[in-house]
């Protein structure tokens, strides 16, 4: 017996797996909808909130939330839109991303998101909150002023045992994703090459790599984020 | 009674500096000043930066030259990586870079000349302001004003080509290049649709050159005797002497010709070359150690390098070259406004350049980056449109910028600079009550010809314009003049 059932998104029929998170299926349908904290393979957690889409009225995360049979969702209205913009602003003035500099610019999630959601002055004032740069790691740089503790490093770096190599330190507003002093200096050059990949910011950068993807050849140079999903 | 006169600010030059000058109770000028006013800090804020993070952070200092600050930084970088002192690139890495250099270099002479000095020379130095600029350019010489344009964006699209983008790149990285250059955009620019390629750049770069060399026949009088005064010369030479922009030995030579300064390996700069901090300008002062803070300054850029090297290495701007240097019979040029003649020469020299290296198969290799035994400490230069252009970057054990020296072209041009502003103050304002706007602009014109980028020198942010200002000996301000 077939598990799929029947939701709409933005009053389009979809169909989907029972148990499907709304953004999974979303993009089963050909319907994006941005993330950041949220990456395939890896368990929900519905941290950063860009993901915000509107079930009967109530504003949700689609990464934690299962599409459920004859379930409306609002994905592309202009008031969720503009909470998803004001999402990605506070995320911005909330570290010190200075995309000119930064290594990750045109493959940064972050700021492809910016770009989609046409940010050009955040509405928030900025923090310019003091973060430092841990450079102690032979194989990775950690820079804290990019960190958005979104959790994917910590979720998909790990070693044979099972352990993860990053890990969060402190708690509330002084909290902070760190690599592990011990099983850090165990991290392999494939394993800082996809810490560096699985970050979505340019907080994780590998040593002795710097800017080799040219102009033109980066990830979000020719497609914006989102656009190979759209049917 | 004694009064100052201000200038401020000053105009058609990069980045906002003021000049103030003195005059006694006779009317006599007692001292005059150009002061560079804003403050950025770029050698404060790398620090603790990773290191491959320098060519691209640092470059936005500025908008009109970021290539150099961009390859200088790089080369620095180079040293660090264990990639060679300038010369042990992959020849793909060194001729990309060579390539984005004298795109460069074509497109921000040619901005120069047609855009902030052409006015001077089209209506006369005390012309009408209103159409002494480049929109008066555009109007009366439309086919000129089109030519500057068309210059300069065939200089920014090799630079997009080898750097990624026309302003800001990311191309060069410690040990080599990011990119090498395709068929496609070598045949472009090779063989593209008049006048975007190189042939017509050339024979358009001559063009410009021979405007300049009428409006000098025509003027030599003032062209020879404007802001005319002896002072060393320094800038990077290749081994055997000739002309090279993007690497060599650093060779200073005084205004006789005789060398002060013997082709020595800039990596060890620090040992010949000091600046001295004055309190009325964020602008250092450098000078030669070895002749003191009185003696040892000198000038860089285009009259400087053609009076330091001993042949250019293309065909016409050599021809052009023996007839320039002929016109002081072989000896150092010291003649203010020759630095535009000599801005030319160089100007069909990176043409030049640029043909030669676009038909070379190197520019389409794979092999990009070249690294070694890693260093602690880099010294790059460069010389920029402006001239000589030094980075100097010391990393700690963890790949971290711990220290970055920048000496920035119009800082070394700063005593010169405020000798010919004096010395044009002193011949066209002694005696003179009223400060008229001709007056300004000699005083601009001076300090235009060397091209002077104040935003870089104090790797500051902020407005362009220039202002003059007038006070008596008791420092009460007389007199205050912008210009816009």
């Amino acid at each position: 017996m077939s598990n799929l059932i029947k939701f709409k998104i933005d009053n389009k029929e979809c169909m989907a797996e029972k148990g499907t998170y709304i953004v999974d299926a979303a993009r089963e349908n050909g319907i994006y909808i941005p993330t950041l904290c949220n990456m395939p393979g890896v368990k929900p957690k519905g941290s950063c909130r860009v993901c915000t889409v509107k079930i009967n009225g109530r504003l949700m995360t689609s990464c934690t939330t299962p599409v459920a049979d004859g379930m409306e969702i609002e994905s592309s209205a202009a008031e969720i839109q503009d909470i998803r913009k004001s999402i990605i602003e506070l995320i911005f003035v909330s570290g010190n991303h200075f995309c000119p500099s930064c290594e990750k610019s045109g493959s940064c999630e972050l700021q492809a998101l910016g770009y989609l959601y046409q940010m050009m002055v955040p509405r928030f004032p900025y923090d310019f909150p003091l973060r430092k740069v841990d450079a102690s790691s032979p194989k990775i740089i950690k820079d804290q002023n990019r960190c958005i503790q979104c959790k994917r490093c910590i979720k998909t770096i790990k070693d044979e045992q099972g352990r993860s190599l990053f890990a969060f330190r402190n708690r509330g507003h002084r909290i902070e994703v760190v690599l592990d002093k011990e099983l850090g200096l165990m991290m392999t050059e494939e394993m800082a090459d996809l810490a560096m990949k699985n970050c979505p910011v340019g907080s994780i950068l590998k040593k002795e790599k710097g800017f080799d993807i040219a102009i033109g050849r980066r990830k979000y140079d020719h497609e914006p984020i989102g656009s190979t999903i759209k049917l | 009674m004694s009064q100052k006169i201000t200038i401020e600010p000053v105009t058609r030059v990069e980045g906002h500096g003021k000049v103030t000058i003195h005059m006694d109770d006779k009317g006599q000028i007692t001292q005059s000043r150009l002061h560079i006013v804003e403050f950025r800090g770029f050698e404060r804020f790398v620090q603790g930066r990773p290191y491959w993070e320098a060519p691209v952070l640092v470059q936005r200092l500025c908008g009109i030259c970021p290539v150099s600050h961009h390859l200088a930084a790089a080369k620095a970088l180079d040293v660090i990586v264990g990639a060679g002192t300038g010369d042990g690139l992959t020849p793909t890495g060194e001729k990309m870079r060579r390539l984005m250099h004298y795109g460069q270099f074509f497109q921000s002479h040619a901005l120069h000349f047609f855009h902030l000095s052409s006015p001077d020379f089209l209506f006369g130095v005390d012309g009408d302001p209103a159409i002494r600029n480049i929109i008066g350019v555009a109007l009366t010489y439309p086919d000129l004003a089109v030519q500057g344009v068309m210059m300069r964006k065939f200089g920014q699209e090799i630079i997009r080509a080898t750097a990624g983008k026309k302003i800001h790149g990311t191309g060069a990285i410690p040990g080599g290049i990011n990119k090498n250059l395709s068929i496609e955009e070598r045949d472009e620019f090779l063989k593209g649709a008049d006048p975007l390629n190189a042939d017509k750049m050339i024979e358009w770069a001559q063009g410009a050159l021979d405007f300049f060399k009428n409006y000098y026949a025509a003027n030599k009088d003032f062209v020879d005797n404007f802001a005319q005064f002896p002072s060393n010369h320094m800038s990077l030479v290749r081994s055997d002497g000739a002309l090279d922009l993007y690497h060599g030995r650093l060779r200073a030579v005084d205004a006789e010709g005789k060398k002060i300064l013997h082709d020595i390996d800039y990596q060890e700069y620090t040992n010949y070359i000091e600046e001295e901090v004055r309190s009325w300008s964020y602008m250092k002062f450098p000078y030669l150690k070895e002749y003191g803070k009185e003696n040892g300054w000198y000038r860089v850029g285009p009259l400087a390098r053609l009076n330091t090297v001993d042949f250019i290495p293309t065909p016409l701007a050599q021809r052009e070259f023996e007839i320039y240097k002929a016109l002081t019979n072989g000896k150092p040029n010291n003649h203010c406004l020759h630095t535009h003649y000599a801005r030319l020469i160089e100007t069909l020299h990176a043409a030049e350049m640029i043909r030669e290296l676009l038909n070379d198969p190197d520019l389409l290799g794979n092999d990009l980056v070249i690294k070694g035994t890693k260093q602690k400490e880099g010294v790059g230069l460069i010389e920029a449109p402006r001239g000589t252009l030094f980075h100097h970057y010391r990393i700690n054990d963890d790949d971290q910028i711990e220290m970055a020296n920048l000496i920035v072209s119009t800082t070394h041009n700063n005593e010169p600079m405020n000798r010919s502003v004096n010395f044009v103050a002193k011949s066209v304002m002694t005696g003179k009550d009223i400060i008229t706007e001709g007056m300004m602009n000699s005083v601009e014109v001076a300090i235009r010809a060397y091209d002077p980028c104040l935003s870089c020198a104090t790797h500051a942010l902020g407005k362009m314009p220039l202002e003059i200002t007038l006070v008596d000996k008791d420092n009460n301000i007389i007199d205050r003049k912008k210009s816009h």
